[in-house]
C-alpha cells in the first residue's frame, strides 16, 4: 500500500518546526497507528499522549490538517495523502512538547463545580425517563477538543471568566440530576462565564462523543440562568413567594 | 527532513490549518439572510400591496389601522417588531449571523479578529436573554396568522381553494414547526424539570417535553423553510396584489 | 532525611488513579488520613474508564433469587476453586454496599422500569447481574469516583511515575518516581502504600490493554520483596476485534453476548454447542476464548481468522442503545455496521487474575505497610475472572486497603528514607541514556510481545515454555544494553525504558509459573496437560525474589469453612480434578 507522509509539530514552549515522516500506510489504519510508527521506527522521543487507543479515554486529542480530532479514531484512509497530513497539538493549551499540551487549566476549573448534592429524604428510586437526558452528559471522556476548538478560549483567551464546553456539559449533568437539589445557576453566570457562549456550536462539531453539548447543555442551561436572572415575571414570582436562589 | 519553523498559533484573523474551503460554510447563511434583510425593509416601508382578496401579507399581520387614522406610516411598521425580534433572538439564528456577520468565529478552528469580545454578557447582546418573550408574541403573532390561512380559503362568504390559500396555509404549518420547535418553549414545556417522575403533571410535560425535543433537533432546518416561505408568501401576494399575477382558482 | 529531590509527604501514598486507587483514595480521606494519588496518566484515564460491560453483584433487581451466596458460589466455580475464599465471600456480600455508593455518589446506571438500577446478564452469572451504563459502565465508575474524590480535596500527582517503593528495614517507607512532562525525579514520604497499579496486557502484542498495562504495580512490589500469586492465570478476552489490523486487539464487550449475540464459524455453524451446550455464548471467558481458538486452528475461522459475532437479529435501536460505542466502533474503525451484519472477533489478552499476594481482609501484602487492590492483586478470581467481577473487585478491595492503610498509618511513625535507595534508582533510571549504541527499547519490546504472544498464548506446551524462558533472558540482556535520544523532557522511549524492564520481570514471572502448573485449568492451558489435576487443583503458585533471582514454590488453597464449602459442594468436587 501507499506510504503517507506526516508533517508533525516538534518543539516546546519555546516554539519548534515541523518535521516530516513516511509512514507506510496498512489497512484501517488510525492517525495514532502512524504517530506510534514514527515512535517506534523514526523518533522515538516524539511525545504524544494515549491510552486506550479505542477512543474511549479521551487523550489523543490533537490538530489534523486543522480540525480537533481524536487521533486513534480518524482513519488514515478518510485523509488526502496526497499532501502531508498536518498534526499539530491543541491550539488553545500551552503546549509542553512536540503533540502534548498542557490541559490541567481544564481540573481547576473542574474544582470551581459544587459536587452532586442529593436532595435531603430522597428514596434514590429514579426512573429511566429521568435519566436519560443526563446519562447523554455522563458519557464525555474529557478529551477537551470542545475547549480546544471553543473561540472564547481559542481566540478570546478568557480562561479567567469562561469555563468552556466541557464543563457545562458536566454542570447539565449535575443540574438535570434527577437527585440532585443544589442551583449552579449563579455559578454559571458569575463564575463559569456562560454569557461568553454565543452558541456558535463548535464545540458540538468536534465532540467525538457526539453529545449535542449546546442544544442539550449549553442552551437548557442559559434558559435556567434566565430563569434565575433575567426574566423579570419569574424574578418578581421568587421575591413574593421568598424562595432562596440556591436551591432548585 | 525538517520543515521550516512555526509558531503554532494561527492565531491571526481567518487563520487556520484547515484544508477545505470553510467559508462555503457560511456563505449561503450571509446571502440568504442579507437577501430577506433588504427584501423585507423594503416591503415592511412600501405600505402598499399586502392584501388581495381574502388574503393578507404575513408582513402585516394582524393588519392594524390600514385606513391610517393614527399612524401615517406603514402598518408593518407597528408589528413587524414582533416577528423580527423573535428570529432576532432566536438561537438558532444567532449562530448563524454571529458566524456569517459578526466573524465570531468565521468557521470553527479558524482565527478571529482580536478585540474586546463579550459574547452575550454586555448590552446589546444581553437582550438575547429575553428570547422568550418574543416567542410569548410570535405565539400571538403565530394565531392571527392561522386566522388569516382559514379565512383565505373563503372568498365572499364561499369556499375556494387557490394558489395563495394553499401558500398561506403552507406557510403557516412552517412557521409552526419553527416557532413549536424553539429552544425556550422547549425549556418552558419540560427542560425546566429535573425529575419528571416527582413533579405534579410530570408525565404529560415529559411527553410534551420528548416530541418538542425531536422537532428541536431540526430546528435549523424549519429556522429557514419558514423565513423562506414568509417571503415567498409575501412575494406571491404582493404580485397579485399589484396585478402581476393572476390568483388560480382550484377549486 | 532529606534529599535533592521534590518531596511530599502523606499518611497514605496511593499509587494509580483507576478505579481501585480511587476507591481507598476516597475511603482513606474518611478515616482522616492525609492522601496522595499518584497515577501515570491524566486523572480519570486510567484503564477503568474503559470497562464496558457492568459491575457484578448481587443486588437482585431483577431476578429476585439472587444473593450474596450464588454470586460467591459463581466466581469460586468461574475461578475453578483457586479463589481466595474469603477474598470471594467478602466480595460477593460487600459489592451491593459499594454500588449503592456510587449511586450516592451521583452515578446514573440504566434503570428498570420500577426506578431500581437495572442488571444484565453475563457469561458464568447464574442471574442477571451486571449494574451498566449502556457500554461504557467504567466510564461512569471513573468519572463518579473522581468527581467524588476532587470534592474532598485529594492530591493528585498526575503524570508521575513511580519506578521504586523505598524501604525502611522491612517496612514500606515511600516511593520513587520522575515527572513525565518534565523528567524531574520525585521522592513520596508514606507510612503506607496501596498499590492500583492495574494489570500487564502490553506484554503481549494483542491486547485489548492500554499502554499503561505494563506491570509495573507486580514489579515494583517484587522489587520490594513481596510475593507474587497465580501469575500464570492470563485471561484471554473471546471477543477483541480482528481486522483491520490496526484495531487489533480492542476489545468487543460480553455485553454483546449478554444481550444476546451468537457466535458462527465460518460454515454458519452455532459451535458454543459443541463446547457449552447449556450456557452457549454466556460461558465462562476461557471456554468461549478456547472455542474460537480451536475453531479458527482447525480451519473453520472467517476470512482474517476468527468468528463471527452476530447480533443483527436484535431490532437496530435497540442495539445503538444499548452497546453504543459498540456500534460505533465497528461503524468507524471497521466499516462494519453491527445493527446489519456480524463482527469478527478474536482472543486477545485481557486481564490478569495473578498479581500481588494480598490479606484478604486488609489487602495487605507480605511486605507490610504495602497493599494492593484491584487488578494488580491477586486471590479474588482463582484461576479465571467472570465478567464484572474486576469492577466489584475494584470498589470492594479498594475501600478495604485504603481503610486498612489510613489505620495503620495512624500506628506508625513517618519512616526514613534511606538516600542510598534512592541514588541507586537515580542511576537505574539514568543508564539507558548513558548507555553507547545499545538498541531502542520499542525493539526490545516489539519482539517481547512476539515472544509472549507466540509461546505463552492461550495454548501452551513445555518446549514452548521453556523456549519463552530463554529467549526472555535474551531480552533481559538486550535491555541492560539498551538506548535512549533526546532529552528527559517527555520522553516516550525514556518511559518505554523503565516499563519494558517490569515488563520482562513479570513476564518471567507468568512463564515460571505456567512451566509449573502442569494441568489445564481455567484460563491456563496446557496441550501437554489437557485437564484437570487434583493436586494441583489445591494449590497456588507463589513468586518471590530471593537475593535477586526468581523463586517459585506452591501454596495449599486455604481451606474453606464447613458452611461454605456447603454452598459449593455440589460440584466442588467434580471442579477438583476426580480424573486423577
Ligand atoms: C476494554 C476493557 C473492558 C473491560 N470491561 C470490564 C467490565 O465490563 N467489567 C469489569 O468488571 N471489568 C472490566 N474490565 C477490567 C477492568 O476494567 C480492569 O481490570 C480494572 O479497571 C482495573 O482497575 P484498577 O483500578 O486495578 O487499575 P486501572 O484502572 O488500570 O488504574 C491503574 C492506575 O495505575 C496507574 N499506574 C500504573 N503504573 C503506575 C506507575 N508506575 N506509577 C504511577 N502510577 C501508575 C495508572 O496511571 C492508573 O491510574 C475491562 C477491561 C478492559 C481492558
Ligand atoms: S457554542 Fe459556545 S461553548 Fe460551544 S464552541 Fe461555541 S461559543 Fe464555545
Ligand atoms: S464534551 Fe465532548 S468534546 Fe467536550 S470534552 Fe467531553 S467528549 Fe470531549
Ligand atoms: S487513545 Fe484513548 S481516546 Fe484516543
Ligand atoms: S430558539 Fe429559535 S425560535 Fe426560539
Amino acid at each position: 500500500m501507499a506510504d503517507a507522509i506526516l508533517e508533525v509539530f516538534r518543539g516546546d514552549r519555546q516554539g519548534g518546526k515541523t518535521e516530516q515522516y513516511r509512514v507506510p500506510v496498512a489497512p484501517g489504519m488510525v492517525v495514532l497507528d502512524a504517530i506510534h510508527y514514527i515512535q517506534g521506527h523514526l523518533a522515538p522521543d516524539l511525545a504524544v499522549r494515549w491510552n486506550c487507543k479505542a477512543a474511549k479515554c479521551g487523550s489523543c486529542s490533537a490538530e489534523v490538517n486543522g480540525r480537533p480530532r481524536l487521533m486513534c479514531k480518524t482513519r488514515m484512509d478518510a485523509l488526502p495523502l496526497d499532501q502531508p497530513i498536518k498534526v499539530f497539538p491543541m491550539k488553545s493549551f500551552p503546549i509542553l512538547k512536540d503533540l502534548v499540551t498542557d490541559v490541567s487549566w481544564n481540573y481547576k476549573i473542574n474544582k470551581k463545580i459544587p459536587p452532586f448534592t442529593p436532595r435531603p429524604g430522597t428514596d434514590w428510586k429514579v426512573y429511566q425517563d429521568d435519566v436519560d437526558r443526563v446519562q447523554e452528559f455522563r458519557k464525555c471522556i474529557e478529551c477537551f477538543l470542545c475547549q480546544d476548538v471553543c473561540h472564547v478560549l481559542r481566540d478570546h483567551d478568557k480562561f479567567e471568566q469562561f469555563a468552556g464546553p466541557r464543563f457545562f456539559v458536566r454542570v447539565a449533568g449535575l443540574e438535570m440530576h434527577p437527585v440532585d437539589g443544589k442551583s449552579r445557576a449563579k455559578l454559571l453566570r458569575d463564575e463559569l462565564g456562560i454569557g461568553f457562549c454565543n452558541i456558535t456550536k463548535c464545540c458540538t462539531e468536534v465532540c467525538p462523543e457526539e453529545i449535542h453539548i449546546t442544544d442539550n447543555a449549553i442552551i437548557p442551561l442559559k434558559e435556567r440562568v434566565v430563569d434565575q436572572f433575567y426574566d423579570p415575571v419569574l424574578m418578581l414570582v421568587r421575591k413574593i413567594r421568598g424562595v432562596n436562589e440556591d436551591s432548585k | 527532513m525538517a520543515g521550516e519553523s512555526v509558531t503554532v498559533s494561527q492565531g491571526h484573523f481567518v487563520g487556520t490549518l484547515r484544508r477545505d474551503a470553510w467559508w462555503t460554510e457560511i456563505l449561503p447563511a450571509a446571502l440568504l439572510l442579507g437577501a430577506f434583510g433588504i427584501y423585507a425593509t423594503f416591503r415592511a416601508f412600501e405600505g402598499a400591496y399586502y392584501t388581495w382578496g381574502p388574503y393578507l401579507s404575513p408582513f402585516y399581520s394582524p393588519l392594524i389601522d390600514p385606513q391610517h387614522h393614527f399612524w401615517p406610516w406603514s402598518p408593518a411598521l407597528l408589528i413587524l417588531a414582533f416577528p423580527l425580534g423573535f428570529r432576532t433572538t432566536c438561537y438558532y439564528y444567532r449562530k448563524a449571523y454571529y458566524r456569517a456577520y459578526f466573524m465570531d468565529p468565521p468557521a470553527c478552528a479558524v482565527g478571529e479578529r482580536k478585540r474586546n469580545y463579550c459574547g452575550e454578557t454586555k448590552f446589546p447582546f444581553i437582550l438575547q436573554n429575553l428570547h422568550r418573550y418574543f416567542l410569548y408574541a410570535a405565539i400571538i403573532v403565530l394565531g392571527f396568522l392561522w386566522y388569516d390561512a382559514i379565512i383565505a380559503f373563503f372568498l365572499d362568504g364561499h369556499f375556494r381553494v387557490g394558489v395563495g390559500s394553499i401558500i398561506m396555509l403552507v406557510n403557516v404549518v412552517l412557521l409552526s414547526t419553527y416557532t413549536v420547535s424553539c429552544h425556550s418553549l422547549r425549556h418552558l414545556v419540560g427542560g425546566k424539570i429535573d425529575c419528571f417522575s416527582c413533579t405534579s403533571m410530570g408525565s404529560p410535560r415529559h411527553t410534551g417535553w420528548r416530541a418538542i425535543s425531536i422537532l428541536n433537533e431540526r430546528h435549523m432546518l424549519y429556522a429557514w423553510c419558514s423565513l423562506i416561505s414568509v417571503g415567498l408568501t409575501d412575494l406571491y401576494i404582493r404580485l397579485v396584489a399589484a396585478g402581476v399575477l393572476r390568483d388560480i382558482t382550484i377549486l | 532525611m532529606t534529599t535533592k529531590f521534590e518531596t511530599h509527604e502523606h499518611d497514605v501514598l496511593i499509587i494509580g488513579a483507576g478505579g481501585a486507587g480511587l476507591c481507598a483514595a476516597i475511603e482513606a480521606l474518611a478515616q482522616g488520613a492525609s492522601v496522595g494519588v499518584v497515577c501515570k496518566s491524566l486523572l480519570g484515564k486510567a484503564h477503568t474508564v474503559m470497562a464496558e460491560g457492568g459491575i457484578a453483584a448481587a443486588m437482585a433487581n431483577v431476578d429476585r433469587a439472587d444473593d450474596w451466596r450464588t454470586h460467591f458460589r459463581d466466581t469460586m466455580r468461574g475461578g475453578k476453586f483457586l479463589n481466595n475464599w474469603r477474598m470471594a465471600q467478602l466480595h460477593a456480600q460487600e459489592a451491593p454496599d459499594r454500588i449503592r455508593d456510587l449511586e450516592q455518589w451521583g452515578a446514573l446506571f440504566d434503570r428498570t422500569s420500577d426506578g431500581q438500577i437495572l442488571q444484565r446478564a453475563f457469561g458464568g452469572h447464574t442471574y442477571k447481574r451486571l449494574c451498566h451504563v449502556g457500554d461504557r459502565t467504567g466510564l461512569e465508575m471513573i468519572r463518579t469516583l473522581q468527581d467524588r474524590g476532587v470534592a474532598l480535596g485529594i492530591d493528585v500527582y498526575m503524570e508521575c511515575a513511580v519506578t521504586r517503593l523505598l524501604k525502611d528495614g522491612d517496612r514500606v517507607a515511600g516511593a520513587f518516581g520522575y515527572w513525565r512532562e518534565q523528567g524531574r525525579f520525585v521522592v513520596f514520604k508514606a507510612k503506607s502504600v496501596v498499590l492500583a497499579t492495574g494489570g500487564i496486557g502490553k506484554i503481549y502484542k494483542i491486547t485489548s490493554n492500554s499502554w499503561e498495562y505494563t506491570a509495573d504495580g507486580m514489579a515494583l512490589a517484587y522489587e520490594a520483596g513481596a510475593e507474587l500469586k497465580d501469575m500464570e492465570f492470563v485471561q484471554f478476552h473471546p471477543t477483541g476485534m480482528v481486522w483491520p489490523p490496526g484495531v487489533q486487539g480492542i476489545l468487543v464487550t460480553e455485553a454483546v453476548r449478554g444481550e444476546g449475540g451468537i457466535l458462527r464459524n465460518k460454515n454458519g455453524e452455532r459451535f458454543m454447542e459443541k463446547y457449552d451446550p447449556k450456557r452457549m455464548e454466556l460461558s465462562t471467558r476461557d471456554v468461549v476464548a478456547r472455542a474460537i481458538y480451536t475453531e479458527v486452528r482447525e480451519g473453520r475461522g472467517s476470512e482474517h481468522g476468527g468468528a463471527f459475532l452476530d447480533i443483527s437479529q436484535k431490532p437496530a435501536e435497540y442495539v445503538k442503545k444499548k452497546l453504543p460505542s459498540m456500534y460505533h466502533q465497528f461503524l468507524e474503525l471497521a466499516d462494519v455496521d453491527i445493527t446489519k451484519g456480524p463482527m469478527e472477533v478474536g482472543p486477545t489478552c485481557h486481564y490478569v487474575m495473578g498479581g500481588v499476594r494480598v490479606d484478604p481482609e486488609t489487602a495487605e501484602s507480605t511486605v507490610s505497610g504495602l497493599y494492593a487492590a484491584g487488578e494488580v492483586a491477586a486471590g479474588l478470581h482463582g484461576a479465571n475472572r467472570l465478567g464484572g467481577n474486576s469492577l466489584s473487585d475494584l470498589l470492594v478491595f479498594g475501600r478495604r486497603a485504603g481503610m486498612a492503610a489510613a489505620q495503620a498509618a495512624k500506628k506508625v511513625r513517618q519512616a526514613t528514607i534511606d538516600q542510598t535507595q534512592v541514588d541507586k534508582a537515580e542511576r537505574e533510571m539514568l543508564a539507558p541514556f548513558q548507555n553507547g549504541n545499545g538498541e531502542s527499547p520499542y525493539a526490545i519490546h516489539r519482539d517481547l510481545q512476539e515472544t509472549m504472544q507466540k509461546l505463552v498464548g492461550i495454548f501452551r506446551v513445555e518446549a514452548d515454555l521453556q523456549q519463552a524462558l530463554q529467549e526472555l533472558e535474551k531480552l533481559q540482556e538486550r535491555a541492560r544494553r539498551m538506548h535512549v535520544d533526546g532529552s528527559r523532557m517527555f520522553n516516550p522511549g525514556w518511559h518505554l525504558s523503565y516499563d519494558l524492564q517490569s515488563m520482562l520481570t513479570i513476564s518471567e514471572a507468568v512463564t515460571r509459573s505456567a512451566l509449573a502448573r502442569r494441568e489445564s485449568r481455567g484460563a491456563h492451558s496446557r496441550i501437554d496437560y489437557p485437564s484437570l489435576d487434583a493436586t494441583w487443583g489445591k494449590q497456588n503458585n507463589v513468586v518471590s525474589s530471593q537475593k535477586g533471582t526468581m523463586m517459585l514454590r506452591q501454596e495449599p488453597v486455604p481451606a474453606m469453612p464447613e458452611e461454605l464449602q456447603k454452598l459449593l459442594a455440589d460440584e466442588a468436587e467434580a471442579v477438583a480434578g476426580k480424573g486423577k
